[in-house]
């Protein structure tokens, strides 16, 4: 009796000891990739080399939360590019037909590329759940229909965006950063917010670890569905918008590499695939962790193609550290 | 031939086989019975080699043999013909009987399609097919499916030099009367190249078709009747054969129910293909218990009561009129909670936390305008902690890693805590320790005492007369009788099994 006790107590603290390793795990490698490259190359730790990760993480990081909250659901949402090309131009313009400066009536750009974003996403979450259409499938579908539609607005042409208020985003700074990254901050807040403190954020979590038992508790699981890819959309736009006032150009190419960044990102940080684990912050050290290792290589001088297989071990490496794979016997 | 000696198998908490020993001869058929839990299917998956045993032997010619995969078992000679229809669906019938031995048609690394057809068609006429083996198995009806598994299982014949041995288990549950006669003449028939093992709820037809029969219970092996000997009554009564202990049940706990108000009504209710013509109603404060075999419709009853299943005939009625819509949300929002079996999948949310859990039916109560009141959910949480007495550190503690005991009590404070009086129990106790059983069971009788109907799906039939001020007994998907069983009259296991089988 004894040995069985100590036995089952041992596979307690393994089991713990894996959890931690998992919970803790993507951070870790972040502060090890920053020791990494700041020992090659000291200027890697200076606040100018900080900001322009931050500049060029942030519009992604805003995709990245909205497609967390569908992997927390369990199911993944790949309609982002076609959905950022979209808000950028449908805001770049408006911005420019209500006026081109923010100090006129063309703030209200802002608001309408986010409800463009919200409907793009409420139209792909009726599409994957009342046609029954898997949601990779219904949103991948769903993003090249933004990106052709986008093509259609511009005709190919980049729309500039030159109001220097606006462009304020990018060009103000306070403490050494620009403003876009508060504006992302804020909304990482926001997203926080949703996960913790409203009902939808606990429906993602239930969805996502027992779909079955959240219809047995009496959920409306495809409304909880359509809400998720609602949000997500929002949160797709709002990457739009930082990613115009980043390059203050909004044309069709502006929602590329979005797909593949924010998947990546979601996973490296530890959100699990099949639903139910992870969250914003977990997004956020995935986002910084895809930015560092690219800023890094520049920086100590390795091309760019090194960066891409770098991610796709990373990504593998992510899935097989939160993957307990005994407890699932076939992969599709 | 084939022989166990002594054979032991535990699982964590649970003594599923107790040196068991059994023996089958050449050219014979074995039934094996018992009630749900037993230990039948353990030791059928023993045999085929599923599980490894823990201690004892198994001999084949007097020799030791110890089975890693069921593949092992075959290649000794021993093949199951599953209960549930094994068969991939959108492969061919050759394709299926074939399935993991397409090597012996291969010529040049491509698969000899005539050669595995003429062979699956001498597979199919050994259990009198005559069917084109490149149909796809999707167009077969149930009984020839049935058929098929057992013309698969007959290649080992010519891939074994020894003996056979063909485990069927309820191979007759999805067959028509002469669909049942048919499969009996050809196992009859085929006892020239094979034993047989047959397990089966239905005891007649075990009677019919064996020559021996190992009755068990609780894990160890009760009884040997071998046929002419064999009386229904002897083996029923072997089956159960065991005192109830009032007190256990919290007997003494049971107080009338209140017939004036009904809280769910069936009037000669049917769903398509698992029960028909079920009339009954549940009073505040009754324990109305559902007692048949695995299949006899237990659970779709319940699942009709939660909305999950459409009733094709009669009407239900929840709380005095019957659902717009069938769905779990309206009956969740008529009061009704389901504390469903499989705990670990419907039970609770793993990774979510006791308070999260908790409210998971009811969020709407603690938030507003879609911002949850944290503060309130957990004093909530800790109130049910104290009161049903739920070992955790803390409300933050991960249900998934709570005690299967202390997560029943989770998800009983869900439906309680929501205010929900009628509770469907499927198997509320299966898995757990004594203890943790004796509380589930307190549970019951305070739900009771508070006015709420419950209806249970018991794990056993003792615990079903135990606990329940009503027992309907049904066999397959019908309506056998109704028991009362207000305390000190409750009916026997005997009573019950009379009409179970």
């Amino acid at each position: 009796m004894a040995i069985t006790e100590t036995s089952g107590k041992t596979r307690v603290s393994a089991a713990l000891g894996r959890e931690a390793l998992v919970k803790w795990a993507p951070l870790l490698v972040l502060l090890v990739l920053c020791a990494f490259f700041a020992l090659m190359e000291p200027r890697f730790l200076s606040t100018r080399n900080f900001a322009r990760i931050l500049i060029a993480a942030s519009p992604a990081l805003m995709v990245a939360i909205g497609v967390t909250f569908i992997i927390l659901m369990g199911s993944i949402d790949l309609s982002m590019e076609g959905t950022v090309s979209v808000c950028a131009v449908t805001f770049a313009f408006c911005f420019l037909w209500l006026g081109g400066t923010l100090a006129s009536w063309a703030w209200l750009a802002i608001p309408l590329a986010m409800l463009v974003g919200a409907a793009l996403g409420f139209i792909n979450g009726l599409v994957h759940v009342k046609l029954k259409i898997p949601s990779f499938m219904a949103s991948l579908a769903m993003g090249f229909v933004g990106t052709g539609l986008a093509m259609v607005m511009t005709g190919g042409d980049r729309i500039r965006i030159e109001d220097e208020l606006y462009r304020g985003l990018l060009t103000e700074r306070a403490l050494g950063f620009p403003l876009m990254v508060y504006v992302a901050g804020l909304f990482l807040l926001v997203a926080w917010f949703i996960q913790t403190r409203t009902t939808l954020g606990r429906n993602f979590y239930a969805v996502g670890g027992g779909e079955d038992l959240a219809t047995a508790s009496g959920l409306n699981v495809n409304r909880v569905r359509i809400m998720g890819f609602t949000l997500a959309g929002v949160f797709f736009s709002v990457g739009a918008l930082l990613a115009v006032g980043r390059i203050g150009i909004a044309e069709t190419a502006t929602g590329n590499n979005f797909m593949f960044l924010s998947i990546t990102a979601v996973v490296v940080g530890g959100t699990a695939l099949w639903g139910g684990i992870g969250g914003v912050w977990n997004t956020l050290v995935g986002v910084l962790i895809v930015f560092v290792i690219g800023n890094g290589m520049v920086v100590i001088g390795l091309p760019g193609y090194v960066q891409d297989a770098v991610l796709g071990i990373l990504v593998i490496l992510a899935v097989i550290l939160s993957t307990d794979r005994r407890s699932i016997s076939f992969v599709k | 031939m084939y022989q166990l000696n002594q054979v032991d198998k535990r699982f964590p908490g649970v003594h599923a086989l107790k040196a068991v020993d059994f023996t089958i001869g050449r050219g014979e058929i074995v039934g094996l019975v018992g009630e749900n839990g037993a230990g039948k299917s353990t030791l059928m998956k023993v045999i085929y080699g599923a599980y490894q045993p823990d201690g004892g032997t198994v001999t084949i010619d007097g020799k030791t043999v110890r089975f890693q995969n069921p593949r092992q078992a075959m290649e000794h000679g021993i093949g199951m013909v599953f209960q549930e229809q094994s068969l991939i669906t959108n492969l061919t019938v050759m394709e299926n009987i074939f399935l993991g031995f397409e090597q012996q048609f291969v010529r040049w690394g491509v698969i000899d399609w005539k050669a595995m057809a003429e062979a699956a068609r001498h597979q199919l006429r050994k259990v009198k097919m005559d069917i084109d083996p490149s149909m796809t198995t999707s167009k077969l009806s149930f009984a020839q499916r049935q058929l098929v598994e057992l013309a698969k299982v007959l290649t080992l014949e010519e891939r074994i030099d020894g003996d056979l041995v063909i485990l069927l288990d309820e191979p007759t549950s999805v067959l028509a009367k002469e669909e049942v006669e048919l499969l009996f003449g050809l196992v009859r028939e085929l006892t020239s190249r094979a034993s047989f093992i047959f397990v089966s709820h239905r005891l007649d037809e075990v009677l019919e078709l064996s020559d021996r029969i190992y009755v068990m219970k609780d894990g160890a092996v009760v009884d040997v009747v071998a046929q002419g000997t064999a009386e229904v009554d002897r083996i029923q009564h072997k089956m159960v054969g065991r005192d109830v202990d009032k007190e256990y049940y919290r007997e003494q706990k049971q107080k009338p129910y209140d017939p004036s108000q009904t809280l769910v009504s069936f009037d000669g209710v049917g769903v398509a293909g698992k029960f028909s013509e079920i009339s009954f109603d549940l009073h505040p404060g009754e324990v109305l218990c559902l007692v048949g075999t695995e299949g006899s419709g237990r659970e779709a009853i319940l699942r009709t009561i939660f909305g999950l299943e459409q009733p094709s005939t009669g009407t239900v009625l929840v709380k005095g009129a019957p659902y717009a819509r069938a769905n779990a949300q309206q009956a969740v929002a008529r009061g009704v909670g389901y504390v469903p079996r499989e705990r670990k999948v419907e039970g609770i949310v793993n990774g979510m936390n006791v308070y999260e859990n908790m409210t998971l039916s009811q969020m709407r109560r603690y938030a507003s305008g879609g911002v949850l009141r944290i503060g309130e959910e957990k004093a909530l949480a800790q109130h049910w902690i104290d009161r049903l007495g739920i070992k955790t550190p803390d409300v933050y503690k991960d249900c998934g890693g709570l005690s299967g005991g202390n997560q029943q009590k989770v998800v009983l404070a869900k439906w309680r805590s929501g205010g929900s009086d009628i509770i469907l129990l499927d198997h509320p106790t299966r898995g757990l320790d004594i203890g943790a059983k004796e509380d589930v069971y307190d549970m019951v009788r305070e739900m009771s005492d508070a006015g709420a109907g419950i209806v249970l799906v018991a794990d056993t039939l003792e615990e079903a007369i135990g606990l329940s001020h009503t027992i309907l007994v049904l066999k397959d998907g019908i309506f056998q009788k109704r028991f009362d069983g207000s305390p000190g009259d409750k009916p026997t296991l005997y009573d019950l099994v009379h009409h179970m089988i």
